[in-house]
């Protein structure tokens, strides 16, 4: 064990591998130490010392998330000097903070305030200094709301906005007592590079970044005899809901959210996963038309590699920064969209629904998903395709407002029509699982055969490695097909916008040459998006992960094209892949934004 | 706007496209502009390719990096303790006197702004006072006169 390091926390040895912090130490020891600035996705940041330890020897105080462990260090994590320190920054904290608990939106889900009772801190030790800042709320945005009166400056989101998603829309601004976490010129989050991705939101650890909720909106919507609302529910919403509801990470409450959304009133209660089908239908086909345009036709207008355009985080990100790329998207809108467009379309028709009567709502393990609801784009059947996203956090809030206890519920099906869906579906709640439902299904398109793997699991494209790289050969094609005879067909996969601007980067020099290009905005793809039950971690993420492929092993029918309803809206509707109807609903282009 | 363009592409040929000559490209564009716009940043932005966000943070963060417009002579008068306990506030309602604005302010012909700023390190000639970046010491009333009104004059 050469590479190990001993050292005594509270009495107690402990060896731990070099390079592990004195708090990753005291956590193999169950030793709880409090943590604000501190994010085990993120780089040391060390700077709100509320973790400080006494080491023997040590002339002041240390922060045990910044300091090494080294051989024979002797740590004491509960003195009174170290609990004293702690009160301290905690109560400096509070002097600058805008505390009215009941009024905030993270009310009980936020770390400031689980230190706050831990220490029963009830009077001020420090002068309130609130009424001396000047605040201010940025709620412009239909996805985030920022409010600097709530924020403790302990910079995770501006580390997640430039380590995980490379777009550094949140920096830090002034210095001292004047100091801030701020936009470009401090701008609205709305007219800035954000992407909406809320990772952000999920690793704030107060109420200073928030989801804008449409809770109430939905109740209203609801209780409106007049109106019919309905649900869809995203992918990666059923391994996750339940961990709002203290169960562990993993579980799969496909069935219990199904149950939970009826009791709630959604007059019917369908899912994204059908339109994750459809996607796979339609994106399938572009990309083989897309292969033939450019290796038969010859046509230069058509660009490869295409990329996936599911993820609304990752469009944003692309009309930013890379707008010369924008004719690689496929021009396949996401699944909610999908489902937002024939709800008021096809499904109004086959129901004999007045379609202005419909309010869609979609439940998201996303943030950018509300905003991309607004966009202009989005209202191909006459109407506002998607009228209100919700996070899952948010519909895990409505469920303990109707007072539903959400263990015990039984599990329910789905509605039918736009219900029905494949684990090619479900698998598109995790990075690589677009590129596998597609795979899925283009390979027998194109071979008549099944995909060459074993019980269809491709898992090349499967994992947490931020960029993976797969390629499947093509042969014994079809006739029709045959003009791909022998194509090594070159796919990748990259999650979470930083492994996006790898990629984008080596195929803008040339130094990666793919056919398709799966991009998840967020790290772990939707399973880690930016509208989870917080907190994430890897290891939450990992369980998350492990659930959507159980959910797919587990499904009976497990390729897209082979979705009953997915058949019978092409049958009675759409007419075929690619053709005019799902042009006009089902495709859309997107724009470039500024880069600053 | 061409010139800030121009401007922050020359800079950038002449220290370097790396994060290191981020300062260097701001301090230039202050000896030109004499304060760093939007648009300024921005362009730094582009030519760089970095973050908006950054160039702004680092900007604001340092205190001669103004952000606001600035006339042509800016005056800063150290607030430190010190010089405060030799005489500044004397010293500023003198300036503001001559000048006819407040601290944080610009005269109307844009001539003078007056700002106070951190510790200059004159503590033992206190009080003390930059312009543009030529220090003043050991300041009176009559001294800080007989100075602005040779830029005046200028
Ligand atoms: S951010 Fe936390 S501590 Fe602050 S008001 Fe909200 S719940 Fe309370
Ligand atoms: S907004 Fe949240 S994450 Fe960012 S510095 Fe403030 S408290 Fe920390
Ligand atoms: S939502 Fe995403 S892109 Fe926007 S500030 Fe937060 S982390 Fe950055
Ligand atoms: S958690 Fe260690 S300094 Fe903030």
């Amino acid at each position: 064990m050469a590479n190990t390091v001993n050292l005594k926390i509270d009495g107690i040895d402990i060896s731990v591998e070099a390079g592990k912090t004195v708090l990753d130490a005291a956590k193999e020891l169950n030793i709880h130490i409090p943590t604000l600035c501190y994010h085990e996705d993120l780089c040391v940041a060390g700077n709100c010392r509320v973790c400080v330890v006494e080491q023997e020897g040590a002339r002041n105080l240390v922060a045990s998330c910044a300091m090494p462990a080294q051989e024979g260090m002797v740590i004491h994590t509960n003195t009174h000097k170290v609990r004293n320190a702690r009160r301290h920054v905690v109560e400096l904290l509070l002097s600058e903070h805008n505390a009215d608990c009941t009024k905030c939106y993270k009310n009980t889900k936020c770390e400031l305030q689980d230190l706050a009772s831990e220490m029963v801190i009830t009077e001020p030790m420090f002068l309130d200094l609130v009424p001396e800042k000047n605040y201010t709320v940025d709620n412009y945005s239909p996805s985030i709301i920022k409010d600097d009166s709530k924020c403790i400056r302990c910079q995770r989101c501006v580390r997640t906005c430039h380590e995980l998603q490379h777009v550094s829309a949140l920096g830090v601004a002034y210095k001292g007592d004047q100091m801030k976490i701020s936009t470009f010129f401090e701008h609205p989050m709305l007219d800035v590079v954000c992407t909406n991705c809320g990772q952000c939101v999920i690793r704030c650890p107060t109420g200073a970044l928030v989801e804008k909720n449409y809770i109430d909106q939905v109740w209203d919507a609801i209780y409106d005899p007049d109106k019919h609302v309905i649900v869809q529910t995203a992918p990666a919403t059923r391994i996750a809901l339940g961990e709002d509801f203290g169960m562990e990470p993993g579980n799969i409450v496909t069935g219990k959210m199904a149950a939970s959304l009826r009791r709630l009133g959604f007059d019917s209660v369908l899912d994204t996963d059908f339109t994750a089908d459809l996607t796979i239908m339609e994106e399938g086909t572009e990309l083989l038309t897309r292969l033939k345009k450019v290796l038969v036709d010859k046509d230069e207008s058509v660009k490869v590699p295409m990329f996936t355009s599911c993820s609304p985080g990752w469009i944003k990100f692309i009309e930013h920064m890379y707008p010369e790329f924008l004719d690689n998207l496929s021009t396949c809108k996401s699944p909610q969209q999908m489902f937002g467009a024939l709800a008021k379309t096809y499904y109004a028709q086959k129901k004999g629904i007045d379609p202005s009567k419909i309010v869609s709502v979609s439940i998201m393990p996303c943030t950018a998903k509300k905003f991309e609801a607004a966009r202009p784009e989005m209202r191909d059947s006459g109407f506002q395709d998607v009228d209100l996203g919700l996070t899952t956090r948010e519909l895990a809030v409505m469920i303990k407002q109707a007072g539903i206890d959400f263990e015990s519920l039984p599990d329910e099906k789905f509605d039918s029509i736009m219900g029905a869906s494949t684990g090619a579906a479900v698998i598109f709640g995790a990075t690589g699982g677009v590129m596998e439902a597609a795979l899925r299904t283009a390979y027998e398109l194109v071979t008549g055969r099944e995909v060459p793997f074993e019980n269809l699991n491709i898992t090349a494209v499967r994992g947490m490695e931020g960029v993976r790289e797969a390629s499947v050969k093509l042969e014994g094609l079809l006739p029709a097909w045959s003009f791909l005879e022998g194509v090594e067909l070159k796919t990748a996969v990259a999650h979470g916008l930083t492994n996006a601007h790898q990629i984008m980067d080596a195929i803008k020099k040339g130094e990666a040459s793919y056919h398709f290009v799966e991009v998840m905005g967020c790290p772990g793809g939707c399973i880690g998006g930016g509208g989870q039950p917080i907190p994430t971690t890897p290891e939450i993420r990992k369980k998350r992960t492990e659930a959507i492929y159980r959910e797919d092993e587990g499904k009976t029918i497990r390729k897209s094209h082979e979705n009953p309803e997915v058949q019978e809206i092409y049958r009675d509707f759409l007419g075929e892949p690619l053709g005019h109807k799902s042009h006009e609903l089902l495709h859309t282009h997107y724009k470039p934004r500024k880069r600053f | 706007m061409p010139e800030i363009k121009e401007l922050v592409k020359g800079l950038a040929d002449k220290h370097g496209r790396g994060r290191e000559s981020l300062i260097p490209i701001l301090q230039g564009i202050i000896a030109e502009e004499r304060y760093i716009s939007d648009a300024a940043m921005s362009e730094v932005a582009v030519e760089l390719d970095m973050s908006a966000a950054l160039v702004y943070g680092t900007a604001t963060f340092y205190s001669f990096l103004d952000t606001e417009p600035r006339g042509k002579y800016v005056i800063r008068i150290c607030k430190t303790i010190t010089c405060d306990m030799k005489g500044k506030k004397q010293i500023v309602k003198t300036l503001e006197d001559l000048l006819k604005i407040k601290v944080g302010e610009t005269t109307k012909d844009n001539k003078f702004t007056l700002l106070e700023t951190n510790c200059l390190g004159w503590c033992h000639k206190g009080p003390a006072m930059l312009i543009n970046s030529i220090p003043y010491d050991t300041l009176d009333v009559n001294k800080v006169t007989e100075i602005i009104m040779d830029y005046i004059r200028k």
